[in-house]
């Protein structure tokens, strides 16, 4: 076990662990954000730099600090390093730098942008951007190109985190669409013009951090705050058959995979139960989604009963509550 | 002070050819490593020889050898950097077209000495003409027993393989490069791990510049010991330097390391002074990527002492008052440079060269040649300079691969030594937008 320090708080993990993820271990405020690194997809992050921290031992063996800030997804734990992340003043003010340089192309179309509300970058430049931009020229733009009936393209929104390209690669049986050209003007596209269209294509949609790649089928319907999230489940011969089903009233507008408090399913699903299973007959409504308290998503939703006592003399007044347990709702609410 | 080991025998008319390269003393080092030495020992030499990598970055090319992991039950490659894409250098394309074997005799030591069987040769795309001139020095080093299986009787085999790139600059970064001779996009990878450790294929790989492994022949054949004696303290050896700019005489000088820098501008054996007869402005000593210095800085350093061509002096200073030897590409400035418009030029080809894998070196690039472009045409204000300043800081070692560091360098450099340009061009708009950027410097002053 390798011991590491990350804003004096430390931890024992396992040889092999990166920095991020014994930072998410942790838990809490200390946790480096990042729009690249994906915990499920192996090779994925150190390209967006979000995630960039100092390290002021590099370990107990050889305590030199490390000469330039590293990227906490892909740079291996040593034993007794020491790391500083909001600690750090100069990794503040780097986290804000990239902040700004991921936006500078990105356009201001939140407010008809499918993803808003969920979207990583937003939640990002909230918490570390500027108010305003120093960028004044024309935001670069790229032709819109149709990838297939169910996932909409914005290349204008694209951050080139390459979590797509890496889910394709290793969920799906041929990889059909690829980064094209380099620099600024490199692009999502597919090879020549076909569409993805797989079984598990559909996951595209949920490891992109913005909105470059939307649900079709939910396009425009509704916002996300509107809707209310519940885990659902069928069963389904191709995947596990768990998602979220996000539902307004009665009726399922849109599916996708049970996201966790970074943002990443917890098991990719099929396209079938993503783009086909509309109708509430189709799932097995199990209870209301776990949404962060930040989230714009839990406004007006669900309270979490901190103190569960102060109900329990109300039971006790009133009998068995009809709906079963209150705290097994929010159990793994963070 | 101008002994030679490069091009020594470059003069020598069908040099290119086998025969002739030979009968001059060459494949000897070849010879002697295959028939003599153990691969530690070559390793051990290079090591002695204080040798520095020649593509930039002046990394201890025998250290480089021996990080290599020769436990791991895999093959091990060497790989010979020739994408030569820095703009100013063109050093290896003169090597390669003139002398092929040169580097072909020091590959064949290398692989001896790394446990290599096979090397590639990564040609830059542009250089297509001299893809076939390697091709045929590998195809007469076959034919006379220097490559294949068996080489002079020993168990010895090595293969050489000579590959084109496509054109792309980011692909003379090394794992760039691997990734690109593997067939994939050319984006660097995250270090670490490095190639040394897991390079080509997963496996333990080597990267080295053309003009490094062309050294290698000279040391097996005179040794390390004998390496260190030319140049001057720890920069030993000599270098290849590729001038240009406005210089009467520009091309590439084979110098010992140690020459000043005001010798090998106005001395006649070099560049011989500056083209009709104006004054210098400024030089950029090694490759576009290094920050430029202006005369009095690249003449002497902040403390007073003669600058001197070698890895020490040049970085004398850091980056306040100092630069980089780099790659040899010495590119010289006189009077009429327009400082703004000659870094706006290389931001733009930053800007073109971004792999665009890591956000800080996409985005940045693009917005300094925004920045500076509005600055050149008479359109930018005061506080755009800052504004590149701040831009340059935060691309600046936040990249995965130098790249980043390459594109911020020199707009900081030119800030910082010729801030009073920029802000003339602020001041006065009608002029730039009107007056040949040439003339500027005498509204400077």
């Amino acid at each position: 076990m390798l011991k590491v320090t990350i804003d004096n708080q430390t931890i024992e993990v396992e040889e092999g662990t990166t920095i991020l993820q014994a930072a998410r271990l942790i838990g809490g405020a200390i946790v480096p954000p990042a729009m690249c690194y994906y915990s499920k997809l192996k090779d994925s992050g150190g390209k967006c730099r979000t995630c960039l921290v100092k390290v002021a031992q590099g370990s107990s063996r050889d305590p030199r600090p490390m000469p330039k800030l590293v990227a906490s997804c892909r740079t291996p734990v040593m034993d007794g390093m020491v790391v500083q992340n909001i600690t750090s003043p100069e990794v503040i003010e780097t986290r804000k730098a990239i902040v700004e340089f991921l936006l500078i192309n990105h356009p201001l179309d939140c407010p008809v942008c499918d993803q808003a509300g969920e979207c990583d970058l937003q939640n990002l430049s909230y918490q570390n951007g500027n108010e305003e931009t120093r960028f004044e020229e024309a935001k670069r733009t790229f032709d819109v190109i149709d990838i297939g009936d169910n996932v909409q393209l914005h290349m204008n929104r694209c951050i080139l985190c390459y979590r797509c390209v890496y889910t394709a690669n290793q969920l799906t049986d041929k990889r059909v669409h690829g980064i094209l050209y380099r620099g600024d003007v490199s692009e999502i596209s597919t090879y020549i013009q076909t569409d993805i269209s797989n079984d598990f294509s559909g996951n595209i949609i949920d490891v992109c951090p913005v909105g470059a790649l939307t649900d079709k089928t939910f396009r425009f319907k509704n916002r996300v705050w509107f809707l209310k999230p519940m885990n659902a489940s069928r069963s389904c011969t191709k995947c596990s058959g768990k998602v979220t089903a996000w539902m307004r009233g009665n009726e399922i507008y849109r599916v996708t995979g049970r996201k966790d408090q970074y943002g990443e399913v917890e098991e990719f699903i099929c396209n079938e139960c993503r783009f086909e299973k509309k109708a509430v007959s189709d799932w097995t409504i199990e209870s209301p989604r776990n949404i962060k308290r930040a989230s714009v998503i839990s406004q007006n939703h669900y309270t979490r009963l901190k103190n569960p006592s102060v109900i329990l003399p109300l039971e006790e007044k009133m009998g068995k509550s009809p709906y079963g347990e209150t705290k097994s709702i929010n159990d793994k609410q963070s | 002070m101008d002994r030679k080991i490069l091009l020594e025998n470059i003069d020598i008319p069908g040099i290119q050819s086998f025969e002739t390269f030979r009968s001059c003393g060459g494949y000897l080092a070849v010879e002697k490593a295959l028939k003599t030495m153990a691969p530690d020992e070559i390793t051990e030499e290079v090591k002695k020889s204080g040798l520095k990598g020649r593509g930039g970055a002046g990394f201890p090319a025998g250290m480089k050898w021996s990080f290599i992991d020769k436990k791991v039950d895999k093959p091990r490659y060497l790989i010979c950097n020739a994408d030569e894409s820095e703009p100013g250098t063109f050093k290896d394309r003169y090597l390669m077209e003139k002398i092929p074997h040169l580097l072909i005799e020091g590959m064949i030591c290398a692989c001896y000495a790394l446990g290599a069987n096979t090397g590639y040769i990564y040609v830059r795309g542009e250089y297509k003409y001299i893809i076939g001139i390697l091709n045929k020095a590998v195809r007469e080093a076959y034919e006379a027993g220097f490559l294949g299986e068996n080489i002079l009787g020993t168990k010895f085999k090595l293969d050489i393989v000579v590959h084109s790139g496509a054109g792309a600059y980011i692909c003379g970064e090394e794992t760039a490069l691997i990734e690109s001779l593997e067939g994939k996009r050319g984006n660097p990878r995250i270090k670490p791990p490095f190639p040394a450790l897991v390079g080509l294929y997963g496996s333990p790989t080597v990267v080295n510049n053309v003009e490094t492994l062309a050294n290698i022949g000279y040391i097996v054949n005179n040794g390390g010991e004998k390496y260190t004696q030319i140049g001057l303290g720890r920069s030993t050896g000599t270098k290849l330097i590729s001038a240009c700019g406005n210089i009467n005489k520009p091309g590439v000088y084979e110098i010992e390391l140690g020459v000043s820098v005001r010798d090998f501008i106005y001395s006649d054996q070099y560049c011989g002074g500056i083209k009709n007869n104006k004054e210098l402005k400024a030089v950029i000593a090694g490759g576009s990527s290094v920050p430029i210095l202006p005369k009095d800085l690249i003449l002497k350093t902040a403390s007073g002492e003669d600058r001197l061509m070698t890895y020490e002096s040049l970085s004398d200073g850091g980056f306040v008052s100092g630069t980089m030897l780099g790659s040899g590409g010495f590119i010289v400035y006189d009077e009429d440079a327009c400082i703004v418009r000659n870094t706006w030029n290389l931001t733009r080809f930053y800007h073109h060269e971004s792999c665009g894998q890591c956000s800080p070196c996409r985005e940045g690039t693009g917005w300094m040649e925004n920045v500076l472009h509005r600055l050149e045409n008479g359109e930018g204000r005061s506080k755009d300079i800052d504004l590149l300043v701040s831009i340059a800081a935060k691309i600046e070692g936040k990249t995965i691969c130098p790249l980043g560091d390459a594109s911020a360098w020199p707009v900081a450099s030119a800030i910082r030594h010729f801030r009073h340009e920029f802000e003339f061009h602020v001041q006065h708009p009608e002029i730039v937008k009107n007056v040949n950027h040439g003339s500027l410097a005498k509204y400077v002053g």
